[in-house]
C-alpha cells in the first residue's frame, strides 16, 4: 500500500516543501500568536497577492527570488496601511487588518485577470498561489524554498534573544534602549518570508492556519519559548509531511487543505489532552474537587444535626439526612456509601453515624467554614447574611497553613458571627488529610 | 486661583543647595499630550541623587505617564528631561525600570530566571546569549528578592507578588544607579510589601536612587524621602517633610475627603515623615 | 432586463445587504469575525450545494447560515477555555472549516459547477443567465431576487431591532441591565451576518465579500457620529463602489469582483485623507494650529506659574527649545488673542485676559481629576 511512495519520485519533493513551510511558519507563528498579532499574518498572506502578480507583470518571471521580493513589498505595505488607520483613524485593529485584507486581495485578482489577458503562455499556474500548488513542486523549487528556511531560521535564532523581550516586554526593551520598532519591523519581514514560502504550498488563503494553528497547539505542551519555537516547527513539518503523503496517496485530494486539517487535529487533540494545560485534565481535577465537596458536605450535615443536642454520633437516617442536603435520596446514598467505604461512617441497622475520625473531619470543615464567615465579617466587615455561601466554597480549600494564620489574625474565636460555636479540632488529627479520592 | 500650594522653595535651587552635584534626573517644562489632550502640563522639577522618590496623584494626573516619558517610551510634547546632565538617551546604561505588572501577558512560556535574565540583555548587547556569569547574577537578584527557589517556576504559577518580585530582580540584574518603577506596590501581599520596601531602603544605602510611581498615600512618609505631586500640573515636589502638606495634598486630590483623612491620620501617626 | 442591469443590480444589492451588518460588525470591534464567518460558511455552501444542486436557494441559505452560526460559537468556546486568545481562535477556527469547504470541493470536482475560482471570485458575469421561471414566465435573474429578499430582510433586522442594536452596541452592559438580552441580539446580528455572506457569495465570493462587509462601514464611519447617518453612508459608499467597480472592470475586462473590493478601498483611502473632520488632511491642519494654540496657552501658564509676567521674546526659543518660526508663529497667534501684550524692548507681558486665562487653567486641573472615576 505504500508503493504511491516509490512510484511518485516527485512525491518527495512535496513532503520536502511541507516540511519546510511547516517549520518556518510554525516557528514564527509562535512570536505572533505570543504577541496578539495572529491575523496580522493573515492579512500579510492576503496583501502578498498583488505583488506577487506585478513582479511578475514587471519581469515575466516566476522564480521564487522575484515573487519574493514582491510579495514583501506588498505585504509589509499592507501591514504600514494597518499601522497607519489604527493610528491616524477612528477604526480599530479589526476593521484595519479586514479592510487590508480585503482590498489588497481584491487588487491581487484585478490582477491576476489582467495577467489572465496577456497573451503569454507563461501565466499559467499564478491563481495557483491562492490555493498552493504542492503537487507541482520541483526540485529548484526545494532548493529556494530551503535556501529560505535557512536564511529565516538563521535571522530567528541570531535575535532571538531580542525577539523574545519584543513579544513578552516590549516596552522594557525600549527603555533598555533596543530599537523595538526596527525588531518590529523585522519580525514583519520575516512572517512575510514565511508567507511566501506557504504560498507555494498551502496558498495565500490557508495561510493563516499554518502560522497560528502550530503555535497555539504546542503552547499547550511546553513552559519554554525556546520549546514552544521548536514543537510548533515539528508539529507544522509533521502535518506538512502528513498532508504531502495523504494527497498523494488518493486522487484528487489537495495538498493544502488536508495539511490545514492535519494541523487542525494536532491542535484540538494538544487544547484536549496536553498534561498541566489539557482541558480533559481540568475537566478531572473539577470532578475531583466536586466529589471532596460532597462528601464534605455531608460530613458537616451529620455534625450540624448533632449540634443542638450535642449528640454528634447519634445514627441518621437516609431521608433525614437526604431532607437536610436537599437532594434526593438515592444520590444522598451514594455519598453515604462513599464516605463508609473511607471509614467516616459507620452503618447502624440501616441507619449511619460517623466515626471517630469522621467526627474530627466533620468539626474540622465547620470550623474551616466558620472561622472563615468571622474572618469575612470582622477584618472585611461584610454583612453576616452575606458570607455563608463563601464560606461554603472556602470551607474546603482552606490549607492547614491559611487555617493557622486565620487563628492568628481572629485570635482563636469561640463563636462565629451568627453566634453559632466554632468547634475545636483535635490539633493531632488536624493535619491528616482523610479523603480516599 | 485654586489654593496655592505651599512648594518648598523652587525645587531646583533646593537640590542644588543640598548637593552641588548634578541632580540625577531634572525635568524642564514637561508638556505631554496625547493627540490634544494634555497629560502632563509644564511641569518642572529636579531630583536628587541617592533619594527614594514617590510620584503621587489621583487616577490620571499623568503619574505613569511622567515615567515614561522621562525614559523616552512617550513623545513629549513640549519640555526637555535630563538624567545625571545628560539626555536619558545616552543614559539608558544606568537605568532601571520596572514596568506595571499587568502591562505584560503573565501567561507567556517562560520561567522567573528567564524574565531576570532580560535585566541584563542591555549588557549583553546585541545577537551574544546570556551565559554563565549572567545566569549567576540572575540567580543572586532572584536571591535577593526571596525567589530563588522559584527560579524555574513558570511565571503564570507565580502568585501577584511573586511577579512583582520577579520584576524587581530584573530590575536589581540592571545593576542601575538610577531606578523606575511604575506602581511597585500595586496589588502585592504583606510579605512582598515589606520585602520591596526592605529593598528600597538598601538601594538608598548604596546610593541608588528610585523613583517610583505610588498610590497609597498612607505609606508614603514610611517609605520615601522624597515626594512629586502630580495632577496635571506639578503641585509640588521636594522632601516629603516639607512638602507632603495638608495643603498640598488637598491641592492634588481636590476634595477626595477618605484619601485625606488617611493620609492625615498617616501624619499623626508617624509625628512626621521619616527622614 | 438587460446582462448589464441584472449585474449592476446584484452588485449594487449585495453592497447594501452587506453594509447593513457591516456596520454593526464594524462599530462592534467584530471586523474579523466578519471575515471568518464569509470564509468558514463554505463547507455549508458545498454541503448544501450537494443536496440542492443550486446556488441561492432557500434551503441552502438557511443551511450554510447555520455554520457561520457554528464558527461563531466554536471561536467563542475555544476562548472560553483561556488556552487561546481570542484572535488566535479565530485565526484557528475558520481556515479548518474553509480547508473541509476545499476539500469537499475537491472530492466532487466535476460533478457540480462550484469550483475553486468561483469560491474565490464568484462569478456575478453569468448572474443574468441565472432565471427565475415560474409558469413559463421569466422573473428575471434569480441572483437579484434572492439578494433583494436578504437585503429587505436585514433592513427589517435592523429597523425592528434599531433599539436594542444600538444599546447592545454601544454599552453592552447596559442593555443586559435593561433585559435587552445582548447574547440574543448577538447570534441574531451573527446569523444575519451568515445569511448575507451566503447570499453574496454567486456574485463575489467568499473572500470578497468581506471587502463589501468592512470597508464602507469603516468609510461611513470616519464621516460621522450618528449611527442612522453611518448605515446611510455605509450603503452609498457600497453602492458607489459597487458601481464604480463594474465600470472599472468592464473597462479593462478585469475580474468584477476584484475591481469592486479595489474600489471600495479607492473610496476608503479618499475618505481617510480628505474626510472633513477625521480625514488626514483634516487633522494635519487642525493639529498644526492646535499645537500653536497648545504651546501659546503653555506659554501663558507659565508665566503665570512662575510668576514671571515679563519674558523677552528673544529668550522664547532658548527656554522652550522651541524653533525661532514656532515661537514666532506662538507670540502671533497669543497676540491675536490679546492675551499678551509686546513693550517697546520686545517683551511679553501677560494681560489680564491672560491671567484670567492662566486662573480657569488651575479650574480645569482639578475639575478633571474630580472627573475621572
Amino acid at each position: 500500500m505504500w508503493s504511491f511512495l516509490t512510484d511518485n519520485p516527485n512525491l518527495w519533493y512535496v513532503m520536502g516543501g511541507c516540511a519546510i513551510l511547516g517549520v518556518a511558519s510554525g516557528a514564527l507563528g509562535c512570536f505572533a500568536v505570543l504577541r496578539r498579532q495572529s491575523l496580522l499574518g493573515d492579512a500579510l498572506a492576503h496583501a502578498a497577492l498583488p505583488g506577487i502578480c506585478l513582479a511578475f507583470l514587471l519581469t515575466g518571471s516566476k522564480s521564487p527570488g522575484v515573487m519574493l521580493v514582491g510579495a514583501l513589498a506588498s505585504s509589509l505595505l499592507g501591514a504600514l496601511f494597518i499601522l497607519g488607520i489604527v493610528r491616524g483613524t477612528r477604526l480599530k485593529e479589526d476593521s484595519a487588518i479586514g479592510i487590508v485584507l480585503s482590498v489588497f486581495f481584491g487588487g491581487g485578482i484585478v490582477l491576476l485577470t489582467a495577467i489572465q489577458h496577456r497573451p503569454t503562455a507563461a501565466q499559467a499556474g499564478l491563481d495557483k498561489f491562492l490555493f498552493g500548488y504542492a503537487a507541482s513542486l520541483v526540485p529548484r523549487d526545494l532548493e529556494v524554498l530551503g535556501m529560505l528556511t535557512l536564511a529565516v531560521l538563521a535571522v530567528l535564532a541570531l535575535f532571538y534573544k531580542e525577539f523574545k523581550l519584543l513579544a513578552f516586554d516590549r516596552e522594557f526593551g525600549a527603555a533598555m534602549g533596543f530599537p523595538m520598532r526596527t525588531l518590529e519591523v523585522l519580525l514583519t519581514a520575516l512572517v512575510v518570508v514565511a508567507v511566501v514560502i506557504g504560498l507555494q504550498t498551502v496558498g495565500v488563503v490557508l495561510m493563516a492556519a499554518m502560522l497560528i494553528t502550530p503555535a497555539v497547539a504546542a503552547r499547550q505542551w511546553t513552559h519554554s519559548l525556546g520549546l514552544m519555537v521548536t514543537l510548533a516547527a515539528l508539529i507544522g513539518a509533521g502535518c506538512g509531511v502528513t498532508g504531502a503523503v495523504l494527497s498523494g496517496a488518493g486522487r484528487n485530494i489537495p495538498t493544502g487543505p488536508v495539511i490545514v486539517l492535519a494541523v487542525t487535529l494536532v491542535m484540538l487533540f494538544s487544547i484536549a489532552m496536553a498534561p498541566r494545560r489539557g482541558l480533559v485534565w481540568s475537566w478531572v481535577r473539577l470532578w475531583r474537587h466536586r466529589k471532596k465537596v460532597r462528601l464534605e458536605n455531608l460530613l458537616a450535615d451529620f455534625y450540624r444535626l448533632g449540634e443542638p443536642q450535642q449528640d454528634w454520633k447519634r445514627a441518621r437516617t437516609l431521608p433525614a439526612l437526604a431532607i437536610v442536603r436537599g437532594q434526593p435520596p438515592a444520590r444522598v446514598a451514594r455519598t453515604v456509601a462513599q464516605l463508609e467505604r473511607s471509614g467516616l461512617l459507620a452503618s447502624e441497622n440501616g441507619q449511619w453515624r460517623l466515626t471517630d475520625t469522621g467526627l474530627e473531619q466533620a468539626r474540622r470543615i465547620l470550623r474551616n467554614h466558620r472561622l472563615w464567615e468571622m474572618f469575612l465579617s470582622r477584618r472585611l466587615e461584610l454583612a453576616a447574611d452575606h458570607i455563608h455561601r463563601d464560606a461554603e466554597e472556602m470551607e474546603h480549600a482552606l490549607s492547614p497553613a491559611i487555617v493557622a494564620e486565620l487563628e492568628r489574625l481572629l485570635g482563636q474565636p469561640a463563636m462565629d458571627p451568627h453566634h453559632k460555636p466554632i468547634p475545636v479540632v483535635n490539633p493531632k488529627s488536624e493535619a491528616s488529610n482523610p479523603q480516599s479520592s | 486661583m485654586t489654593p496655592t500650594p505651599q512648594t518648598a522653595t523652587p525645587p531646583t535651587s533646593t537640590a542644588a543647595a543640598q548637593r552641588p552635584s548634578t541632580p540625577a534626573v531634572e525635568v524642564h517644562d514637561f508638556t505631554v499630550a496625547y493627540h490634544t489632550k494634555p497629560v502632563l502640563w509644564d511641569v518642572d522639577f529636579a531630583l536628587p541623587e541617592g533619594k527614594l522618590v514617590a510620584i503621587i496623584g489621583p487616577n490620571g494626573a499623568g503619574k505613569s505617564t511622567m515615567l515614561k516619558a522621562i525614559l523616552g517610551l512617550v513623545p513629549v510634547s513640549a519640555g526637555w528631561v535630563e538624567i545625571f546632565g545628560k539626555p536619558a538617551r545616552e543614559q539608558r546604561s544606568i537605568i532601571g525600570y520596572v514596568p506595571q505588572r499587568e502591562s505584560v501577558d503573565w501567561d507567556f512560556p517562560t520561567n522567573a530566571l528567564d524574565v531576570v535574565l532580560m535585566g541584563l540583555y542591555g549588557r549583553v548587547g546585541w545577537i551574544r546569549r546570556p551565559g554563565r556569569h549572567e545566569r549567576e547574577k540572575a540567580m543572586a537578584a532572584l536571591a535577593h528578592v526571596g525567589m530563588a527557589d522559584y527560579a524555574r517556576r513558570q511565571i503564570s504559577q507565580l502568585s501577584g507578588g511573586q511577579q512583582q518580585r520577579v520584576f524587581l530582580a530584573r530590575a536589581l540584574a540592571q545593576e542601575a544607579r538610577l531606578y523606575f518603577m511604575d506602581e511597585p506596590f500595586a496589588g502585592v501581599d504583606a510579605t512582598t510589601e515589606r520585602a520591596i520596601a526592605g529593598l528600597l531602603r538598601e538601594l538608598r544605602e548604596r546610593g541608588r536612587t528610585v523613583i517610583a510611581v505610588h498610590h497609597d498615600l498612607q505609606t508614603v512618609p514610611q517609605y520615601f524621602d522624597w515626594v512629586v505631586m502630580l495632577n496635571l500640573r506639578l503641585v509640588a515636589a521636594g522632601p516629603v517633610e516639607k512638602v507632603f502638606t495638608a495643603d498640598n495634598l488637598h491641592a492634588t486630590y481636590g476634595g477626595r475627603l477618605q484619601v485625606l483623612t488617611q493620609a492625615a491620620e498617616s501624619l499623626l501617626k508617624k509625628g512626621g515623615p521619616t527622614g | 432586463m438587460t446582462p448589464e442591469l441584472a449585474i449592476i443590480l446584484t452588485a449594487c444589492l449585495t453592497a447594501t445587504a452587506c453594509a447593513i451588518v457591516g456596520t454593526f460588525l464594524v462599530l462592534r470591534k467584530m471586523a474579523l469575525i466578519g471575515d471568518a464567518i464569509s470564509h468558514a460558511v463554505l463547507p455549508g455552501i458545498v454541503i448544501a450545494f450537494f443536496f440542492t444542486h443550486s446556488l441561492n436557494s432557500l434551503p441552502m441559505l438557511i443551511g450554510a447560515s447555520l455554520f457561520g452560526l457554528v464558527t461563531v460559537a466554536l471561536i467563542e468556546a475555544l476562548s472560553r477555555t483561556r488556552r487561546v486568545a481570542e484572535d488566535s481562535a479565530i485565526g484557528v477556527v475558520f481556515p479548518a472549516l474553509f480547508a473541509l469547504g476545499v476539500l469537499l470541493i475537491s472530492q466532487r470536482a466535476g460533478q457540480i459547477h462550484l469550483d475553486t475560482d468561483c469560491v474565490l471570485y464568484g462569478d456575478i458575469a453569468w448572474v443574468p443567465f441565472n432565471t427565475i421561471v415560474v409558469g413559463g414566465v421569466n422573473l428575471g435573474p434569480r441572483s437579484v431576487w434572492v439578494l433583494g429578499a436578504v437585503t429587505l430582510a436585514n433592513l427589517l433586522f435592523v429597523l425592528v431591532f434599531w433599539k436594542e442594536l444600538k444599546i447592545s452596541t454601544f454599552d453592552p452592559e447596559l442593555a443586559a441591565a435593561l433585559g435587552l438580552a445582548p447574547v440574543l441580539i448577538q447570534y441574531l446580528l451573527m446569523g444575519a451576518v451568515s445569511v448575507t455572506t451566503v447570499a453574496a457569495f454567486e456574485s463575489v465570493g467568499a473572500i470578497l465579500v468581506v471587502a463589501m462587509l468592512i470597508v464602507p462601514a469603516a468609510t461611513a464611519y470616519l464621516f460621522t457620529d450618528r449611527l442612522w447617518l453611518m448605515l446611510t453612508l455605509a450603503i452609498v459608499f457600497g453602492v458607489l463602489a459597487a458601481v464604480s467597480g463594474y465600470f472599472f472592470a468592464r473597462a479593462f475586462d478585469f475580474s468584477i469582483a476584484g475591481a469592486m473590493a479595489l474600489a471600495v478601498g479607492v473610496w476608503f483611502t479618499l475618505a481617510w485623507l480628505f474626510a472633513p473632520r477625521h480625514g488626514v488632511v483634516a487633522q494635519l491642519v487642525w493639529r498644526a494650529r492646535l499645537s500653536v494654540r497648545f504651546a501659546g496657552e503653555l506659554l501663558v501658564a507659565h508665566m503665570a506659574d512662575r510668576n514671571e509676567p515679563s519674558l523677552p521674546v528673544r529668550a522664547l526659543a532658548g527656554h522652550f527649545r522651541w524653533r525661532e518660526w514656532f515661537g514666532r508663529l506662538v507670540v502671533r497667534d497669543l497676540l491675536r488673542r490679546q492675551l499678551v501684550r509686546l513693550d517697546k524692548a520686545e517683551v511679553l507681558l501677560l494681560t489680564e485676559t491672560g491671567r484670567q486665562l492662566a486662573r480657569e487653567f488651575g479650574r480645569e486641573a482639578s475639575a478633571a481629576n474630580s472627573h475621572d472615576r
